[in-house]
């Protein structure tokens, strides 16, 4: 199981903010969506964007790159922003067809950002300008308050905290839920027949082998377009079931930010990462403890990025750089 | 039994046929070229015309300037380039939407390449792999790969992106815009030059142009080390009280590079204008290559100007970090690096010169004449004939008027100016002795206006006479403007601008489900409980007709404390998703606005009751109009 050194930086160091909501890795550019402002992480220093440089609100809760022109798009809490070679350009609810200013996720997928927000989804063509919602009204989703977007060339999904999981396919352009199939209860009486929970927070879309991981406050589900595999603290490696994230890396191995630290699995067996301890559980279920010199800044992981064998880590106290010890 | 066919009233049918004949008997208006820009073939062999006005590049035998063939290309082409290794030459087509590439052998169009919105200038990288497009419209640059021809990304510019250069190493392009970036209502304007990173193929950096709106040619020196930008400064945000001393407009010069010695991205603005006399608008620059010179096209004051670089560079690099700030509005500035003013054709756009330097050739575009200037003596020493039509029409002759300078006090500016290129500048003026700060009134475009009297936003004038004849001597020009002739000249011209294509509506003229959905919120006469909507406040019945406008006055809440009066001329809507800002002043930065931010009480039409998606669709209807 891979192991780390962990660096970790809070507001002494120069970060926005010690409340980190997210990270996003662009080459050797480390992006840190904070409470209190967008932090850029490059050559060994911190430089701060807030609302008096443009950004569109201090409380950034997402980002994404575009890889192809390099411009960065901020969800904030009060609009979206693109922020292109030292350019913000807002959008608002108010001045734009972004649905709504609260904007939890965005993500990129060739001439399109989507905007997972508080009053649906959004989709912006940035070839013509032209914004498409959606909503109750054209999509299955039965809430509207989308907490976060994957976005495949085949595939977009969509976590619908309190609504389970949007699928929308490129080709046909259609919508398609996925529910709990206990319905709304905290029982799990149907285990692996569906999606674990309906307060989702957060889908990952391994697109290459077609496998879906979601992050919900009650547990973890894999689906891999026929069979959904949930994971559950009481019987897998998971510190909690309160998951604030999930990111993949292929349809095997995924990285979950927990309230009680970060979990990876790399098919079979599980590691956690968090103050003062790694624990690795193999799939027998006998757990190891490691003791580490360092760790990651906080048990409170709200989300994860990779940069090359390294991973960055947003927390609740700070941000960690994970260090690859190879 | 009665038939069912239903007989034509003969009286109809002799008018019909009358006018018809009148018709087939009224002669095609005659084009003309309207030269625009110039380039050489490598070999120095071809001078190469765009011809806006004819749709076509006129190539020239440069040593004997006689005209070897007239190339075909798409519709209002605006920019050339040549490719590295002089093979083909590429033409932005604006109102195609696209690139015509021309076999420089051959000397005919080869191939369609696609852009965005409004394709304005190109460049091709060193290698001749990629082609660069600045689109006007979309305000972004297109990347092309010439291999497969195909557009392979698209790179967010300022607004208005319009004219591009390569770096001499190529590893950058720098795109400058003829409109100012979107900022807040009534805050100085300010624009930028994008530089590309041409082997990332990625925007780097963006070098902020203040007070600057209305960019034009950027060019780079043979050794990269200095960029001139021409540029207008309006100053906008005070009362158009008087023109003397740049109170309305300041002619100047983005510089930067190594030599100027600032911080890179930081430029220093200098102006052309003289204490009593200004040179407008700067168009086109070109750079000696051993960079004595540079170059400048005035287009409203048909000449060139031509500045010593040296003494400019020693000018800005003795002047302090505050010096260098304000260098732009010291009038006196000029006499310290400005050599001399050459009188040139009627309006003078772009320029090129000739390979060995000896020549430099400037298109004019409102008598069809390339002008040569020999570049030791600084005259004009040959004028080559684009071969239009022998005699201008009403409308040609008003085409000059509306591009000169000259009839403003001391050339301060033309109709050009603010109506740049015919369209708009973004900006919102005061523009009458009514009360320093009242009526704060938004820039029109002026397509489409012929039959939308009255005009003015507070509907004031009622016909095109009046708003350009004796208001503009009065509160524009401060000097003797136009004799009767030639304002009849002017308004011919202005009626026949045609109207830019429509970015929005599919070719085939049906709707999207949205445009679709929108349209009947446009068109609907009850709100969404099922409450009748007054006929007063239904969009579709002031905004009617042809032109979108029942041509009325109305007041839909938009008054501000500092209108004199609420009532505002109902704008005709033709191709308004180009001129944001919206509303009498400019105080809507976007369609969306109009209704999110000033319609609190319905009283623009009734939308308060319109869920986020609808406002969308019927702002997707509204941008096909």
């Amino acid at each position: 199981m891979p192991r780390f050194r962990w660096e970790n930086f809070t507001k002494a160091d120069g970060l926005p903010d010690d409340h980190v909501f997210n990270v996003c890795v662009d080459g050797d550019r480390v992006w840190a969506a904070t409470e209190n402002g967008l932090g850029l992480y490059q050559k060994g220093k911190w430089k701060v964007y807030r609302p008096q440089d443009g950004l569109a609100h201090r409380a950034v809760l997402g980002v994404a790159v575009d890889p192809r022109t390099g411009d960065v798009w901020v969800a904030t809490m009060g609009g979206l922003s693109r922020f292109s070679a030292g350019r913000f350009d807002n959008f608002t609810q108010l001045s734009s067809g972004l649905s709504n200013d609260v904007v939890y996720g965005v993500g990129v997928g060739g001439d399109y950002v989507w905007t997972a927000t508080a009053a649906g989804a959004s989709r912006f063509d940035t070839r013509t300008g032209q914004w498409a919602l959606f909503n109750e009204r054209n999509t299955p989703m039965y809430e509207i308050w989308t907490y976060n977007v994957s976005v495949g060339k085949d595939k977009v999904y969509y976590a619908v905290w309190g609504g389970g999981v949007l699928e929308y396919d490129v080709k046909t352009e259609r919508w398609k839920d996925y529910n709990d199939p206990d319905g709304e209860t905290e029982m799990v009486v149907l285990r692996d027949q569906g999606l674990i929970h309906e307060i989702t927070t957060s889908v990952s879309y391994a697109e290459k082998d077609k496998i879906l991981w979601v992050a919900t406050y009650f547990g973890a589900s894999r689906y891999d377009g026929r069979n959904w595999k949930n994971f559950l603290e009481k019987d897998s490696g998971l510190p909690s079931n309160f998951l604030n994230q999930v990111k993949a890396l292929d349809g095997s191995r995924a990285w979950f930010s927990t309230d009680k630290g970060l979990a990876y699995l790399d098919g079979e067996n599980w590691a956690v990462y968090r103050p003062s301890e790694m624990l690795v559980r193999d799939a027998a279920g006998k757990v190891t403890r490691i003791a580490t010199d360092t760790s990651p800044a906080h048990q409170y992981v709200l989300a994860v990025d990779f940069q090359g064998d390294d991973i960055w880590v947003a927390t609740a106290k700070g941000l960690s750089h994970g260090i690859r010890i190879k | 039994m009665a038939s069912l066919t239903p007989t034509p009233n003969p009286l109809f049918l002799l008018v019909a046929l009358a006018l018809t004949a009148l018709a087939a008997d009224r002669p095609t208006p005659p084009r003309f070229p309207s030269p625009i820009e110039l380039a050489f073939s490598k070999d120095g062999a071809r001078l190469f015309a765009l011809c806006e006005g004819t749709d076509e590049v006129v190539a020239y035998d440069a040593r004997s300037g006689s005209i070897v063939r007239r190339i075909p290309v798409g519709r209002v082409p605006k920019g050339l380039a040549l490719s590295p290794d002089g093979k083909h030459l590429y033409v932005a087509n604006s109102w195609s939407d696209s690139v015509s590439e021309i076999d420089t052998a051959a000397l005919e169009a080869v191939r369609s390449l696609p852009a965005g919105f409004e394709p304005n200038s190109v460049v091709t990288d060193l290698a001749g792999r990629f082609l660069y497009v600045a689109n006007r419209i979309s305000n972004d640059v297109s990347v092309v790969d010439l291999v497969t021809g195909a557009e392979v990304k698209r790179l967010v510019a300022g607004r208005g992106a319009a004219y591009l250069a390569l770096s001499p190493d190529g590893a950058s392009i720098y795109c400058t815009h003829i409109y100012p970036n979107p900022g807040l209502h009534r805050t100085p304007p300010e624009s930028e030059i994008t530089v590309i990173d041409t082997a990332r193929q990625v925007v780097k950096d963006r070098y902020r142009l203040p007070n600057a709106a209305g960019v034009f040619h950027v060019a780079l020196s043979a050794d990269g080390r200095l960029g001139m930008a021409a540029q207008l400064r309006p100053k906008n945000l005070v009362p158009l009280a008087h023109v003397e001393h740049g109170w309305v407009f300041g002619n100047s010069i983005s510089v930067f590079g190594e030599d100027v010695g600032n911080a890179v991205g930081e430029v220093v603005q200098i102006p052309i204008d003289e204490l009593d006399r200004y040179f407008t608008p700067p168009f086109a620059i070109v750079l000696a290559p051993d960079k004595t010179a540079a170059y400048i096209s005035t287009t409203g004051s048909d000449s060139v100007t031509v500045i010593d670089i040296p003494k400019l560079l020693e000018c800005i690099r003795s002047a302090t970090p505050a010096e260098r700030r304000t260098m732009a509005n010291d009038l006196s500035a000029s006499a310290n690096y400005v050599v001399t003013r050459i009188p040139v054709g009627s309006a003078p756009k772009g320029m090129v010169l000739s390979p060995d330097g000896k020549r430099l050739y400037v298109a004019n575009r409102t008598d069809d004449t390339i002008s040569v200037i020999d570049t030791a003596s600084r005259k004009v020493t040959a004028t080559l004939s684009l071969e239009g039509p022998a005699a201008p029409t009403a409308e040609r002759r008003g085409e000059r008027l509306f591009f000169s300078a000259r009839f403003a006090f001391q050339g301060h500016f033309g109709c050009a100016n603010c109506h740049l290129e015919s369209t708009f500048d973004g900006l919102q003026w005061d523009l009458e002795p009514d009360g320093f700060g009242k009526d704060i009134v938004d820039n029109r475009l002026l397509e489409d206006v012929a039959e939308t009297a009255p005009f003015k936003w507070n509907g004031s004038n009622p016909n095109l006479e009046t708003e350009c004849g004796p208001r503009t001597e009065k509160f524009f020009y401060r000097s003797e403007s136009y004799d009767g002739w030639q304002l009849a000249d002017l308004v011919a011209y202005i009626k026949a601008m045609p109207l830019r294509p429509n970015r929005y509506r599919l070719a085939s003229g049906e709707l999207t489900p949205a445009q679709e959905r929108g349209k009947a919120i446009f068109e609907r006469t009850r709100t969404r409980s099922g409450a009748p909507i007054p006929e007063s406040n239904q969009c579709a019945v002031c905004h009617s007709g042809r032109h979108y406008t029942n041509q009325q006055l109305a007041d839909v809440g938009s008054g501000k404390p500092t209108d004199r009066s609420p009532l505002i001329d109902v704008p005709q809507l033709t191709n308004v998703f180009l001129t944001a800002p919206y509303l009498h002043d400019g105080s809507a930065r976007t369609l969306e606005e109009i209704w999110t931010v000033f319609n609190p009480k319905d009283t623009h039409g009734v939308t308060n009751d319109l869920q986020k998606d609808e406002l969308n669709d019927l702002i997707e209807y509204l941008k096909t109009l």
